[in-house]
């Protein structure tokens, strides 16, 4: 099967600033992408143009064997295969939580069960009440359930948990881990690592427009060989030593103390660390 | 994957019009306000211009018919206007632009909440006239043949010209400065508030262009005695003029909307 998502040479500008600069992207069916880079790299601007609601000024884009720029009966037949989770969205709240899902299921060939939509975003006490007594965070979650309630086969979502707590994060994380259990290919935003770090199969980092590295998070900027950091408390307070072999340093450190190593920790570069290092040239100016 | 079929544009349209008319009745200001302000103001013309404007016809009966033709106006052309930029502005559109919802049932939606809020505005408004301020109702099937198709047709031609014209206002916020000049102005224009014949000449044109004065021509030619006709500009109401200018106006409305209709404001 041909990848869900292509991208070749993608720019875009709006007017001299250039927030597109030359994107390569290849999303195969099934997976869970995400998208990782500071304010302004062009996430939003790079997923907007995928989900056909930015015109691009270079490139070649195919999403599910389609251009996004796709009109007319092609493109209905294109959105009832996708489902978009928005950066910002402020509906009018004069409806309840299920009336929207339940309206929005009419516009799909194969809607999933509203109820079990609700429930899966952890909504259903909030099922009848109206949107605008919504607080954000369950917002974001109708959100979510506006995004999935198509069964999309490839769902976009643009930085999905901004405003969950941590409760309902770990329950989006399970969820979205259900979608792709049952065949979707996920494309996220995000700007927490450890969801992506939890999530994501692939991660891509951005910056001013281009991609820095594609890679798991694992092996992200070189992170599962990278120098570890094995510090304890020796004779004269706290030491430690970069290397790229811990364990024969411990081993050697068992020599010396018999016992137990006075506060050992081992260390590697978090996903935190390697992220920051790997945009620290960026000019966050803009 | 899917063997169901996308559900039908129309399908579509209906359910967002039984949506809209919900989301609408929830809004109370904007009901009470939208219902009563036709019956405000016919009570206050009503009682201001007490004079007949020939025999048995009162002013109440004359001005009843400008406010159902505005009123079509009001609902349609206004709200729209007003109301598709703030939609705009919130995400609301670029939401429904991201779903398998073409903008034709978008369109139809909107055309079902005008027409409905259009009908129940009219109704409270004639039952008001009726009781309150001795309007006479037409018995002549004829003329509501005509009431029946100018209240379709200018609903129609209202709705289509009021997402035409919802895509001039560059925020929700400064809709309404933008939209209510037009419609006041237009008013004044067509002979709403004034009986048309006594406006001065250049103002009868201007007003000739726009479907407010045929509206509102066409709604005398309901509720006013056929003896009236002959105080019209061209001595008769012009039904089939009428017809046809309003529906001119309808599709023009429909081309452009369909040719500029905005989801999002670009930046
Ligand atoms: N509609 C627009 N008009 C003009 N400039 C824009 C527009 N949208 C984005 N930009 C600019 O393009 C650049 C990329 O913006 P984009 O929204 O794609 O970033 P992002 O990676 O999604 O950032 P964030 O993490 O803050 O959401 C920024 O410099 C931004 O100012
Ligand atoms: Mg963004």
């Amino acid at each position: 099967m041909s990848s869900v998502i292509n991208v070749r040479g993608l720019e875009k500008s709006y007017g001299a600033n250039k927030a597109v600069a030359g994107i390569d992207l290849t999303i195969e069916p099934g997976e869970i992408f995400a998208l990782l880079g500071p304010n302004g790299a062009g996430k939003t601007t790079t997923v907007e143009i995928l989900e056909g609601f930015r015109d691009r000024d270079r490139g070649d884009v195919s999403v599910l064997g389609t251009d996004p720029g796709v009109k007319g009966e092609q493109a209905r037949k294109w959105r009832n295969r996708i489902g978009i989770v928005l950066q910002s969205t402020n509906d009018a709240g004069d409806l309840s939580v299920y009336e929207t899902v339940a309206h929005f299921a009419k516009y799909y060939s194969n809607p999933r069960g509203v109820d079990e939509v609700i429930d899966a975003v952890g909504l259903t006490d909030k099922s009848t009440a109206l949107i605008r007594t919504l607080s954000g965070g369950q917002r974001r979650r109708l959100d979510v359930a506006l995004g999935i309630i198509g069964s999309p086969e490839l769902l976009f979502l643009d930085e999905p948990t901004t405003g969950f707590d941590p409760e309902a994060r770990r329950a989006f994380w399970a969820l979205i881990q259900d979608l792709r259990k049952s065949g979707a290919t996920i494309l996220l935003t995000t700007h927490y690592l450890d969801e992506a770090e939890a999530l994501a199969d692939r991660v891509a980092v951005i910056n001013q427009g281009k991609i820095i590295e594609v890679a798991t998070p694992a092996l992200l900027g070189g992170r599962a060989t990278s120098l570890a950091t094995v510090s304890w408390k020796g004779p004269n307070g706290l030491q430690s030593e970069r290397t790229d072999n811990p364990t024969a340093l411990i081993r050697k450190l068992t020599e010396t103390y018999k016992d137990e190593i006075p506060e050992l920790t081992v260390k590697r570069a978090s996903l935190e660390d390697i992220y920051l290092e790997m945009i620290g040239g960026a000019d966050v100016s803009q | 994957m899917s063997v169901n079929k996308v559900p039908s544009a129309l399908a579509i349209g209906i359910a967002r019009g039984g949506l809209e008319v919900k989301q609408f009745m929830r809004q109370r200001e904007s009901v009470v306000f939208t219902l009563a302000f036709p019956i405000m103001l016919l009570a206050i013309f009503g009682s201001v211009f007490t004079n007949e404007l020939s025999d048995g016809v009162t002013f109440s009966q004359y001005f009843v018919a400008g406010m159902i033709a505005s009123g079509l106006v009001n609902t349609g052309f206004q709200q729209l206007a007003i109301m598709i930029p703030v939609e705009r502005d919130f995400g609301t559109l670029k939401r429904l632009q991201g779903t398998p919802m073409p903008a034709s049932s978008y369109f139809i939606g909107k055309s079902i909440v005008v027409f409905v809020t259009m009908v129940i505005q009219i109704a409270l408004l004639l039952i008001a006239g009726v009781l309150f301020f001795g309007v006479n109702l037409p018995t002549d099937p004829a003329k509501w043949f005509t009431f029946t198709w100018l209240i379709i047709l200018g609903s129609a031609a209202s709705t289509a010209l009021g997402i035409a014209f919802s895509v001039i206002p560059k925020s929700g916020r400064g809709a309404s400065a933008v939209v209510s000049p037009v419609v006041i102005i237009l008013q004044f224009f067509s002979g709403v508030f004034f009986v048309f014949t006594d406006l001065p000449g250049w103002m009868q044109q201007v007003a000739a262009i726009f479907p407010l004065k045929w509206m509102t021509q066409g709604m005398r030619s309901v509720f006013l005695p056929d003896s009236f006709a002959a105080q019209e500009v061209a001595g008769t109401w012009e039904t089939g003029r009428t017809f046809w200018i309003i529906l001119a106006w309808l599709i023009a409305g429909l081309v452009i909307s369909i040719k500029t209709f905005k989801w999002e404001q670009a930046r």
